[in-house]
């Protein structure tokens, strides 16, 4: 049986839908944001795993048809942003700033954490790129000496908590504007957080996908700046 | 038919995104070209919105599913983290959180001076 479902195409993708739509269904019950579906589903799928004993690349054989589709997903974010790109062009100048201040906020805090909790060089640089889209991270961590794996894993993490945080954060610092909203979400959080902004609304989508091309490119340079610092 | 156009179109621009991540020499992921190329696509009229807009949107739909593979995929990482795991959700939380209210209160701040629009 276990063996069946670890050659099984299907498994994988069925289990992931399955747990998606149980987070969905929790979420939609009980109104609670701990029960991001995304969250839920990620829970999900790692318990059943962890019951049956299946191997992650097991899984991964039929699962990897989902993420094969995120580049094309990726790309049709030009949708929103050429439905939105008025509103954009009006709000340049508010974009920008903000895009750039979130991504010097998360060097400046990557430094300071390394500072307290004395990180090694590579540690530091590891932890630079963490909250771009994961190739353009991989890549900064790479081209500076850190773990890459490490940086992969923490960006997933950050995109995944920026995802359930988002609005109570929102809520906290009384941010109302959507345009303020996707350009918060894709900038802490990138293409995640952008999931989670297309749940808020199409500028918000735009917004947010805006962010993660700028503020990876910016990150990429920034990076390097703030690499020499530790 | 509708659908077979739609996302050819889509897979084309990914596809021409991935050939610029092979020839040029930067960490710009494929995705981020195809983002670029479309919307300059769309802008310029050389594709209509409606010739892509149902299967796009489709995909921005279910999105955040496809991220439950590579969260998953984390599992297999602890390994290499777990002696440091506490700090480094420390710094990971703590940096996202501030990330994310500077950036919107910046944002919001400006344009609320300069009395942008809310909407279009």
């Amino acid at each position: 049986m276990i063996e069946f479902l670890e050659n099984s195409v299907f498994f994988g993708v069925a289990v992931s839908l399955c747990a998606y739509s149980f987070g969905m269904f929790l979420k939609k019950k009980t109104g609670l944001a701990i029960f991001n579906p995304l969250l839920v589903a990620v829970a999900a799928v790692i318990a059943i795993l962890a019951v049956t004993k299946i191997d992650y690349q097991k899984y991964y054989l039929g699962a990897k048809y989902i993420s094969y589709l995120l580049t094309p997903a990726t790309v049709s974010l030009a949708i929103p942003l050429y439905r939105q790109f008025e509103l954009l062009k009006h709000n340049i100048k508010a974009i920008l700033c903000g895009i750039i201040s979130g991504a010097v906020t998360s060097f400046l805090c990557v430094l300071a954490m390394a500072v307290i909790f004395k990180f090694s060089h590579e540690e530091y640089v590891t932890f630079l790129p963490k909250s771009i889209t994961t190739a353009i991270g991989m890549g900064v961590s790479e081209e500076l000496g850190g773990y890459v794996a490490i940086t992969a894993a923490i960006i997933i993490i950050t995109g995944i908590f920026g995802n359930i945080i988002g609005e109570t954060v929102f809520k906290i610092f009384k941010i109302t504007e959507p345009v303020a909203r996707g350009i918060a979400l894709g900038t802490s959080s990138h293409a995640i957080g952008t999931a989670k902004a297309m749940e808020l609304g199409e500028t918000e989508g735009a917004m947010s996908s805006l962010s993660i091309v700028i503020c990876g490119l910016f990150t990429v340079i920034g990076s390097m700046i703030f690499a020499k610092l530790y | 038919m509708g659908y077979v156009k739609e996302f050819c179109i889509i897979l084309l621009f990914s596809f021409v995104g991935e050939i610029l991540n092979h020839v040029i020499p930067l960490p710009v992921p494929a995705s981020i070209y195809g983002i670029v190329l479309l919307f300059t696509a769309l802008e310029t009229k050389i594709i209509k919105l409606k010739d892509i807009e149902k299967t796009g949107q489709f995909l921005i739909d279910i999105m955040p599913i496809m991220f439950i593979p590579a969260a998953v995929g984390l599992l297999e990482s602890w390994d290499i983290v777990k002696s440091s795991a506490l700090e480094f959700l420390i710094v990971m939380a703590v940096s996202t959180i501030f990330v994310m209210a500077v950036a919107g209160l910046v944002t919001q701040l400006i344009i609320r001076k300069s009395g942008g629009r809310k909407n279009d």
